[in-house]
């Protein structure tokens, strides 16, 4: 089998990234491959880079309230490229609760708020890749 | 035997006759206490913890090295600033909501900015689709600035700005603002964060490399010294190197550290220290370890007492000073059960008082899920006014001085936060350490080691790994109306109708080559300003000018 890779992703203007680099590292202690792009990275960029480095998972941080409009952006690409239905798309940050159906309605599988731990994160994503690992 | 004479013996003879049978019989809760930046915390304190204390290094408040307050008589004068961070949507929104906070008691302004803003971009830029006015209020020219500070006088109020990257060009704006309502700029008090080697490290709103930077921010010292004598030019911010996920003592060091080279930028750039020094500013973060914080207050106040007059041989009392605003620390504040965190925030603010803050905000319970309501950020507020009216922690000064615990606490962190100043200056000083990633990585490690310490329940988080309930999805959020993009485009454009735009381009041309000198480009920024350049066309000239800093990824 071999390691499930993940894009771990910044969109948007914000620059508190301490959710996303806690979250990069769990994800490599749990065995996975992690490609983090760093900050301020527009929808564009994170589906291209999806693309090159041919990733099972896109898990975004986003706190600045940006999220409705660029999460399902990503999603929209991905379709474009015809890449959707390989990879799982996640999101974690300062979500309020109500925006949540709304995310999940446009293709982002689950969103993780404050509090979640990164073991139920990477729990959700080895149950739930789209693409097999075998 | 008297303890006064043999306390080390009385103290040995305590643990074998009293301590060692209750040990055994009950054990502690924990094989280790630790502290929030993991040092180890001593089942007691005595007077052989602090036998080292020399009084000098307390002294008398308002006196050399200031442990105990940079003022004689601290809160008993009056109390600290209670100053709410506020700022959303708009400009005329976000103003109702400083009139607001002012009715309540509020008694300085501390202005939120959105993230374009912050970065330098008007809002109709393509970047900025999706953030106009979310995590704080849409700044594109003097025109909204004139709309932010309608019918709040100046001269009365001081404020205080987030903004680093892009400081020199909204305080412009706000010297601009302040000369229509006919108030001049000697007169103007407040401070600019201004503060872009912790945006490098730690919160990321960075724009030009760290040369232009460093410039950008000499010049301000150098104009404000001259022409806006009662500003505070710089906020050297550790609040989000600790939001980042720094210790305590990585929060004394890390901050200090950027300290010293900003004074050594301006040194450089042929300014004597006395003559900007005293409006160097200071912001600190508050945590719920209440010793430590009120340690790490104090640690940080003598410190850099002692480094300005060793290390820059400054003779001004007020250039020795530490003075510093506290914000309670977001990243304590849990989404599940948000009323705990109310509970927080009061510990907090109790650290920050009781380690001599001059001004404070307090964070609303509802902030790990949106920004804060009205409601919630009245009962932020009110937490402060408790402290300072009904706790009497404000009546007499310093008060946690002589315990054991806590001048133990001050000196170790003193001495560690020493020991990584000196393995940055050995890296070369903040810039270089922060080239190399050094403070970035040592972040890192600490906000991992919190996070496993979680996950592993070695940290009781009240309500959310400990003691939880099935909870529903809060109420009455805060909502920004989606349309203020837009809206906000709209008028830009009615601006740059409306506006002279000859002079405009006359004005940035100007400044572009300014840029290209190394003139002061404070009264540059300020023509630009007040003929209604936007903040992305000044903004976006300097780019074209300085580049763009490129962030070192690690993980």
């Amino acid at each position: 089998m071999r390691p499930i890779r993940v894009l771990v992703a910044k969109p948007g203007l914000d620059g508190h990234d301490r959710g996303a680099k806690v979250i990069a590292r769990a994800f490599r202690d749990a065995g996975m491959e992690v490609i983090y792009t760093g900050l301020r990275q527009t929808p564009e960029q994170i589906v291209q880079t999806a693309i090159q480095e041919d990733v099972d998972v896109v898990s975004m941080s986003i706190l600045s309230g940006a999220h409705n409009h660029l999460l399902p952006k990503v999603v929209k690409l991905l379709k474009e490229e015809g890449v959707y239905d390989d990879i799982l798309v996640i999101g974690g940050g300062v979500i309020p609760d109500e925006d949540i159906p709304y995310l999940k309605e446009n293709g982002i599988a689950e969103v993780f708020t404050p509090g979640t731990t990164t073991t139920t994160t990477i729990e959700f994503i080895k149950a739930n890749l789209k693409k097999s690992i075998a | 035997m008297s303890c006064n004479d043999k306390l080390q013996d009385c103290f040995k003879k305590w643990e074998e006759e009293k301590l060692e049978k209750a040990l055994s019989r009950f054990g502690e809760r924990k094989p280790q206490f630790l502290s929030g930046s993991n040092e180890e915390v001593r089942r007691l304190y005595t007077p052989l913890d602090v036998e080292d204390i020399n009084y000098d290094d307390l002294g008398f408040p308002g006196q050399y090295p200031f442990t105990r307050g940079v003022q004689p008589t601290m809160y008993r004068g009056k109390f600290w600033t209670m100053r709410m961070y506020a700022g959303f949507a708009t400009a005329e929104e976000s103003n109702k909501r400083y009139k607001y906070l002012i009715d309540q008691g509020s008694m300085g302004l501390s202005v939120a900015f959105d993230l374009p803003t912050q970065m330098g971009y008007d809002s109709d830029d393509s970047i900025s689709e999706g953030e106009v006015g979310k995590v704080g209020v849409a700044i594109d020219s003097l025109e909204d600035m004139e709309i932010l500070f309608d019918g709040i006088p100046l001269d009365k109020v001081s404020t205080s700005m987030t903004i680093n990257a892009p400081a020199s060009v909204l305080l412009a704006m706000y010297i601009a603002v302040a000369q229509k309502q006919g108030v001049g700029m000697e007169k103007l008090r407040g401070t600019i964060q201004n503060d872009i080697l912790k945006e490098y490290v730690a919160r990321g709103t960075y724009i030009f490399p760290t040369k232009p930077s460093m410039r950008l921010i000499t010049n301000i010292f150098e104009y404000c010294s001259e022409n806006v004598p009662k500003w505070n030019t710089i906020s050297i911010s550790g609040y989000h190197i600790r939001e980042a996920g720094s210790t305590a003592i990585q929060e004394v060091a890390f901050t200090l550290s950027n300290g010293i080279a900003y004074v050594n930028a301006a040194i450089d750039a042929g300014l004597n220290v006395d003559d900007f020094a005293p409006r160097l500013s200071f912001f600190f973060n508050a945590h719920n370890d209440l010793f430590e914080e009120v340690g790490k207050y104090r640690a940080a106040r003598r410190l850099w007492a002692k480094i300005m007059k060793e290390r820059f041989g400054a003779k001004k009392e007020k250039s020795l000073m530490l003075k510093f605003h506290t914000q309670t620390g977001g990243s304590t504040l849990t989404a599940q059960q948000p009323e705990n965190n109310i509970v927080r925030v009061a510990i907090q603010t109790l650290a920050a008082v009781m380690g001599g803050t001059q001004s404070l905000h307090t964070n609303s319970k509802d902030e790990a899920l949106a920004l804060p309501t009205e409601d919630s950020v009245r009962t932020a507020l009110r937490t402060q006014q408790i402290v300072a009216h009904e706790s009497g922690v404000a009546d007499t000064i310093d008060p946690l001085a002589g315990s054991y615990y806590v001048e133990s606490l001050t000196n170790k962190i003193e001495k560690e936060a020493m020991k990584l100043i000196e393995k940055i200056d050995a890296l070369g000083g903040s810039p270089n350490a922060i080239d190399k990633g050094y403070m970035q990585q040592e972040i890192m490690e600490s906000a991992y080691r919190y996070q496993k310490e979680i996950e592993n329940d070695e940290r009781v988080i009240v309500g959310m790994n400990k003691f939880k309930v099935e909870e529903e999805a809060p109420k009455d959020l805060l909502r920004v109306d989606p349309s203020v993009g837009k809206r906000k485009c709209e008028k830009l454009k009615e601006l740059k109708d409306r506006r002279d735009n000859e002079l405009v381009k006359k004005n940035l041309e100007d400044l572009k080559k300014a840029c290209k000198s190394d003139e002061n480009l404070m009264p540059y920024i300020l023509d630009a300003v007040n003929s209604y350049a936007t903040l992305g066309e000044i903004c976006g000239v300097m780019r074209e000018e300085f580049g763009e800093y490129k962030q070192s990824v690690m993980i």
